[in-house]
């Protein structure tokens, strides 16, 4: 008897581990999945490419496309094989992390959003380019900024950058003009913004009045484009780069957690099951503003590339629709302007079998005429000297001059290895706030308990 | 899969006494050691490694990722004082006790009374129907019943039709929006275990019930019910396990949203490993999911062991 109850025992603990561990062990395999695609050639220079493809966008796609073609009728033999990682935000990371863990799937040449770059540098998946970079004559092209983009704490560069971006405010002159706003609209606080918002809820019904991305879905956008564009123009900010601690518990967080929570409850902003909706990027720049369903976005430079005739959603009218104005500062102080930046490189992981090859590659990328292409279609803020004096590239937007001037009063992220993490935080606390399960008391309670347990309690210090 | 787990588990009530040599007992395993050596690789090997990541700072990026370093219990110190892991832990036990234990348990139950009852053309008809939610795949379910919560979804169309106000289901109460959707599923198996145990009860047993009185309910608690207690164990056994561990049902239909109002451990846990990188911190939850399926397999077994005896 007391065999068989053993045996029962052992049976039923079995089965709990079995179905139980399918749940707990298994999702990392069905993430890995995709890379399963990237069949291994003999080739000694089949080089794989690795971007993320995500909406309707393709501009990246057909420059890839063009950029295989001209490298592989330049080294005969040679194979471009473009891998374009369809996920959302955070799925892309992790998918291309996991495939940089093994030697197997590593892509030769990865496409690294600046505020991943040092995480991905201290986790050992990507190669210094020191030695490329030394005796490419392209290199002395680069803005100083732009050079320190991919430099990690060794002092070694780790990606080529392709350009960058400033942050604002779009609004739609023509709901403008309807609610009985100004054309040349200047808002000097944020509550010249949310009055705003208010007019058009109230005189322009089935608009949405104001959207900023907020929440889990849209990653790192709610974080930067979202938060931190309200952050840095309070008092605080994330990080004191004077004690080197990350900042918690300050009054400017939780003003910028009210703003989110504001606009959301008031309904001034899109409901937040829409801003939950993980294509709600594309949709801004593919469907609300074109369709003049958005009063005012806060939202990138690139985002015209959406209407362009190469874009996802062309829409020659956008350059008399379209106004632009800086986002402002909570109350009008410090330089009463905000803007964040941030931006793509080029890198090769540690674990690519070809990394002389992707080296190629990437100057093939960044061959002269085609950074000005890739900035041109691809909406970006010119990060090389011979882009921004291109003509093509100067004339390519009605607003490329104003984004460019905002780069004067622009700040960059902390991007240090913890970041990523840190932002993590940041869209769980908008999540709780705009869906109203958390005050922005708890939320950014909750907030600065989890950077203490990220970064450690004796790296944080508290807010002005 | 889950079939084969009830065969192994659920005994079949006639225990087979054996007093054999040992020898005999190893050749008869002889044919089961390429299976046993699978589960130990698949199976045993993961677990294993599970166990080994939840005690160390393993992630997908960052420090953890190039240097894995033994933190002892600090991701578990670390769980037990998030309000989003005790959270978690809720709406799990929520989850589990609506959609499995009372959900998909007593509707299945009282779909099989019912049955036994109907004709041929009503059996068969609702077999069909309660089965076919079981054999869809599960995205395919999700997909479909996400439709159906949806805020112009057919659950809303209908209400409005009756003239009852509607909501948006997914939004505003999304844990009994994947309860509902977890029991529809669900049913059909409850339904089968307990059709089968129902069979099995003589007829003359149910025959001289009634003649003594027993009719309706108190036949079904006192006659029907301790009959196939056997049965009730094993089934809210294997479904609590189940429904403990379900994942692409509550993320195709909320991905654990809005905020955390729908995230249960495995979808808590997905995100902290796959979406946050914290592969050691996500293990560390699912060391605790698994105990607490061992928790709830342990109670159920002295159900049935009190009942063997």
């Amino acid at each position: 008897m007391v065999t068989r109850k053993r045996f029962k025992a052992a049976g039923a603990l079995a089965a709990s581990a079995l179905l139980l561990a399918v749940a707990a062990c298994s999702q990392g395999s069905t993430t890995k999945q995709p890379e399963a695609g990237g069949g291994q050639s003999s080739g000694p220079a089949n080089i794989k490419i690795a971007y993320q493809q995500w909406g309707p966008g393709t501009t990246m796609k057909n420059f890839l496309a063009g950029v295989k073609t001209e490298y592989e009728a330049a080294n005969p033999g040679s194979t471009v094989e473009v891998l374009p990682i369809v996920a959302s935000e955070n799925d892309y990371y992790t998918k291309l992390q996991l495939m940089m863990r093994s030697p197997n799937t590593a892509p030769d040449v990865v496409y690294e959003d600046t505020f991943l770059i040092n995480s991905d540098i201290t986790a050992g998946y990507l190669r210094p380019l020191d030695d490329y970079l030394k005796d490419w004559d392209q290199w002395g092209q680069f803005e100083e900024s732009a050079k320190g983009a991919a430099k990690a704490l060794d002092g070694k560069t780790y990606g080529v950058p392709d350009g960058t971006d400033t942050r604002a405010l779009w609004y739609n002159k023509q709901i403008f003009a309807k609610a009985g706003l100004p054309a040349d609209w200047q808002p000097k606080t944020w509550d010249d913004v949310l009055s705003a918002a208010r007019t058009i809820k109230e005189k322009v019904p089935g608009v949405i009045p104001f959207n900023m991305y907020s929440g889990k879905p849209m990653g790192e956008a709610s974080a930067m484009q979202g938060f931190e564009m309200l952050l840095y123009g309070t008092k605080d900010s994330l990080y004191n780069s004077d004690q080197q601690k990350w900042v918690v518990g300050s009054q400017g967080f939780k003003d910028s957690l009210n703003f989110v929570k504001t606009v959301f409850s008031e309904g001034i902003g899109p409901t937040p099951k829409q801003a939950l909706d993980p294509n709600m990027g594309s949709k801004v720049g593919t469907e609300l503003i074109p369709e003049g369903k958005l009063g005012i976005a806060l939202d990138g430079s690139w985002i015209y590339g959406n209407w362009q005739k190469t874009g996802a959603k062309p829409w020659p009218q956008w350059t008399e629709v379209m106004g632009q104005t800086a986002m402002p500062s909570q109350d009008g102080g410090g330089k009463g302007k905000v803007s964040l930046s941030g931006g793509w490189t080029w890198a090769i992981p540690a674990k690519s079998k070809n990394p002389d090859a992707a080296w190629n590659l990437i100057k093939t990328l960044q061959a002269p005429k085609n950074a000005a292409k890739y900035a041109t279609d691809g909406a970006q803020i010119a990060v090389r000297k011979d882009v921004a004096a291109d003509e093509g590239y100067k004339s390519s937007a009605k607003s490329t001059q104003f984004f460019t001037d905002l780069v004067s009063v622009t700040v960059y992220r902390p991007a240090y290895a913890e970041y990523p993490k840190v932002s993590n935080e940041i869209i769980t606390a908008m999540e709780a706030v705009m869906t109203g399960q958390s005050t922005v008391d708890e939320a950014a309670k909750n907030y600065d308990e989890a950077v203490e347990s990220i970064v450690g309690k004796d790296k944080t210090t508290s807010g002005q | 899969m889950t079939t084969s787990v009830a065969a192994a588990t659920a005994p079949s009530g006639k225990p087979g006494r054996s007093g054999k040599p040992r020898a005999a007992n190893l050749l008869k395993m002889l044919p089961l050691s390429p299976a046993i050596g699978l589960m130990l690789v698949f199976l045993a090997g993961p677990i294993i490694y599970c166990i080994y990541a939840a005690f160390t700072n393993m992630a997908l990026t960052g420090t953890g990722a190039a240097n894995v370093t033994f933190v002892g219990l600090d991701n578990f110190r670390k769980a037990f004082g998030s309000s989003a892991f005790s959270n978690a832990i809720w709406l799990t036990l929520l989850f589990t006790l609506l959609s499995a234990i009372i959900g998909q348990n007593t509707l299945g139950l009282g779909l099989a009374l019912l049955m036994r009852r109907a004709n041929k053309l009503v059996r068969n008809f609702v077999g069909t129907a309660v089965i076919g939610a079981w054999v869809l795949p599960e995205v395919v379910a999700a997909y479909l019943l996400s439709a159906f919560f949806n805020d112009e979804g057919t659950l809303n169309v209908m209400l409005h039709a009756v003239g009852l106000p509607g909501q948006d289901w997914l939004y505003a109460a999304p844990i009994i929006a994947v309860s509902l959707a977890n029991i529809w599923r669900g049913t059909a198996f409850s339904m089968l275990v307990y059709s089968a145990a129902l069979s099995e009860i003589p007829k003359e047993i149910e025959e001289s019930a009634e003649m003594d009185g027993a009719a309706g309910s108190k036949r079904l608690v006192w006659v029907t019910l301790p009959m196939i207690s056997r049965a009730v164990l094993t089934n809210l056994m294997l479904i609590t396990l189940q429904t403990l561990s379900v994942f692409g049902l509550i993320y195709a239909m909320t991905r654990g949203g809005p905020g955390t109002k729908s995230q249960t451990l495995p979808l808590y846990m997905y995100e902290q490993a796959f979406s946050f990188s914290q592969i050691g911190y996500g293990t560390a939850i699912a060391l605790v999911m698994l105990a607490i399926g061992a928790v709830f397999s342990l109670i159920y077994l002295r159900g049935l062991n009190s009942e063997a005896a």
